[in-house]
């Protein structure tokens, strides 16, 4: 035990006699969540929108005048040819473009149906879907409002309808910075975790420090707590520095219990340093332990939830989703700060990953060796 | 003190030692002495239990380096070739870590170390990164010696280090010898061999003689003589010609003259002067000398060659 004492005495002088350090420490986590939190955004604003009126009709400004009003869109009204329109999504000014044909109010009123036509830019699929379920919405309850107007149906008595009012659990204002927050403090700590334990490491190889060490008494797993253990204290603290700028920046509502968030988070810590470890322990560079290290944490990240919802991954991909340690995290701690789960609540959770931990664990010490 | 017999270690395709058998007794300053790629290294790394031999067994102290690793890490002190502290740790701290893992403190152990550690004290606020060749090696050794250990290999603890070092060096081994500690050191360096008790010389993975340094340069049978010549390119003909004369059996340049090897009763001073004089070359010198341990290193090496 006093062994380790000693160990982690040493290597936080070094960590900290490390002119890199204090920054990664403090600078890294300010930046990621002031810009990725801000600038990771799926909300659509200001979809650059061109209404082609050719009818000038009053149901047709009217609409227009609908699209207007949202800030949604920022609309520009324009008479063009429909090359020029097929020209405007081209160059990229319009990002969509609405046409009314001239007759468009006569069709409707003589014929009851008439036909507009949406062109979207669509290189951005789900921008692009998102723009067109906005717009869609938008005219059908224009549309609603024009049927019960000609039908001359008296405004206190609607025409029969099933009125949806949604209530957003959890999320109310649909924020989506709550969304993201939790996820960029996962990286965060994953960063510190699965690089700079390895890293430091393999460096004891490169320098030839590890020769001196190995004849040495020190048990293996001595050593390889004490490379774990000040990365993972300095991962917390970074935690807590992302969590306290999220709650002063934007609010982050904190519902569950802050205990629960450290458990989980140091269960985590634990699996991703032992996987760096263990790749450490079978590099001889840091060359190679950066670009194995960054390969994964790539994947785990893509593949997390982070930025798109795993629902929506094919199933292959789901089930690859069980050994994502970051999957893991950013589902955690979504829960808890945004849910208030508790450690009861994801049980399934935390034996998962203190099992998945201590597999690690043990594949790292084992194939750290001492003699070459 | 430490006891090996039939060593053997191969990487991959090159054998490093092909069944070395050596014997130290307690308390001696015992050499290895043999070129760059011998197997030093690998002898020394299988001894401190960084390494596993392929066959052939060692022990210290009756410890089995394979069996009983353990322990024997506790009882060695072990000084790598490469210089092998934290650079961006002090003096101080490198020396404190080192005493602690070993379950020790500095004072403990103090009395071994003083005379070492009170020449690089000055700078015991340094990093260790930023000491020069010769204090590197001080602190390396301090290191080693911090635990008390009752064995101490150092592997080519004089390598790049400078002259004056150097000699400081092997007058602490001496002292610690006096202590009671079994040294086993390495060295590429020739002259250093005879500040040893007893050598090994070792060459391709095989001993090619075990004995003190005295007894090996008397047991060279040959008559030997030294050329001096007056310039380097007059060296370089003279190795040439000599090569040519008959009943010379072996020519190597050694620095600045030339040591050649005779079985014959006819070859002498005199006649091989006068033959180089004969072939256009003037002011040569030719003298009868004392073998060094480096005209029987090469002596065995031809043999080992044949």
């Amino acid at each position: 035990m006093r062994t380790i004492l000693y160990l982690l005495q040493k290597e936080f002088i070094q960590v900290f006699r490390n002119k890199a350090m204090l920054p990664i420490i403090f600078i890294m986590p300010l930046v990621q969540m002031l810009v990725l939190v801000f600038a990771a955004t799926m909300e659509l604003k200001k979809v650059d929108i061109t209404v082609v009126d050719l009818d000038l009709s009053e149901t047709s400004t009217r609409l227009t005048s609908k699209f207007e009003a949202s800030s949604f869109f920022h609309l520009t009204r324009a008479q063009l040819s429909p090359a020029e329109t097929d020209q405007l999504l081209m160059k990229g000014t319009a990002d969509v473009v609405v046409t009314f044909p001239s007759g468009f109010e006569q069709d409707l009123k003589r014929n009851d149906q008439a036909s507009i036509q949406i062109l979207v830019d669509a290189i951005n699929g789900s921008a692009a879907e998102l723009s067109n379920a906005y717009l869609q919405t938008v005219i059908g309850s224009y549309n609603m409002k024009i049927r019960a107007e000609m039908m001359g149906v008296p405004k206190f008595t609607p025409p029969q309808q099933v009125s949806v009012i949604p209530s957003y659990w959890y999320n109310p204002e649909l924020n989506f910075k709550f969304y993201m927050a939790p996820g960029v403090l996962v990286i965060l700590v994953t960063i510190i975790g699965l690089f700079l334990s390895s890293l430091n490491l393999v460096r004891e190889k490169e320098m030839g420090t590890i020769e001196q060490l190995n004849v040495t008494p020190i048990k293996k797993y001595h050593f390889i707590i004490g490379k774990m253990m000040p990365f993972l204290i300095i991962a917390l603290l970074d935690l807590t520095f992302g969590l306290l700028v999220a709650k002063l920046v934007f609010g982050l509502p904190f519902r569950g219990n802050i205990l629960t968030l450290y458990v989980f988070t140091s269960l985590y810590l634990f699996l991703v340093m032992s996987l760096g470890l263990f790749v450490s322990a079978i590099s001889d560079t840091q060359q190679q332990v950066l670009f194995v290290s960054f390969f994964f944490m790539i994947v785990f990240i893509i593949m997390s939830g982070l930025f798109t919802p795993v629902e929506s991954m094919p199933l292959w991909a789901q089930n690859l989703d069980m050994i994502n340690p970051v999957y893991y995290l950013i589902r955690i701690i979504r829960n808890v700060v945004l849910k208030g789960s508790g450690l009861f609540d994801m049980t399934r959770e935390l034996l998962y990953l203190s099992l998945y931990g201590l597999t690690m664990f043990s594949l790292a010490v084992w194939r750290y060796r001492k003699t070459v | 003190m430490i006891k090996v017999s039939n060593l053997e270690k191969s990487y991959g395709e090159v054998k490093a030692l092909k069944g070395i058998s050596l014997e130290v007794e307690k308390g001696e300053l015992f050499g290895l002495i043999g070129p760059d790629g011998a197997g030093k290294t690998t002898l020394m790394r299988i001894l401190v239990t960084l390494l596993l031999p392929d066959s052939g067994s060692a022990t210290m102290d009756g410890l089995n380096v394979v069996d009983d690793f353990r322990k024997i890490r506790k009882m060695v002190g072990y000084m790598p070739g490469r210089f092998s502290l934290y650079p961006d740790l002090t003096v101080e701290e490198n020396l404190q870590f080192f005493a602690t893992v070993f379950g020790g403190t500095i004072a403990a152990n103090y009395h071994l170390i003083k005379d070492i550690y009170i020449q690089i004290e000055p700078f015991k606020n340094r990093p260790a990164g930023k000491l020069s060749g010769g204090m590197k090696q001080k602190l390396a050794l301090s290191c080693a010696l911090i635990h008390a250990p009752k064995v101490l290999i150092l592997d080519e603890p004089t390598t790049g280090v400078d002259a004056v070092s150097r000699k400081e060096f092997w007058e602490m081994l001496n002292k610690l010898r006096h202590q009671g500690i079994t040294i086993l050191v390495s060295t590429p360096y020739m002259d250093e061999a005879n500040l040893c008790d007893r050598v090994a010389l070792i060459q391709n993975g095989t001993i090619l003689s075990i004995d003190s340094p005295k007894n090996i340069t008397k047991s060279f049978a040959k008559k030997l003589f030294g050329v001096k010549v007056e310039t380097t390119a007059q060296r370089f003909e003279c190795v040439g010609l000599l090569k040519e004369l008959d009943g010379i059996d072996s020519v190597f340049s050694f620095g600045e003259s030339i040591h050649i090897t005779s079985n014959q009763k006819d070859i002498n001073e005199v006649n091989v002067k006068e033959y180089l004089n004969n072939k256009g070359h003037q002011g040569i010198l030719v003298e009868k000398i004392e073998a060094s341990i480096e005209d029987v290193f090469m002596e065995l090496m031809q043999n080992e060659a044949n």
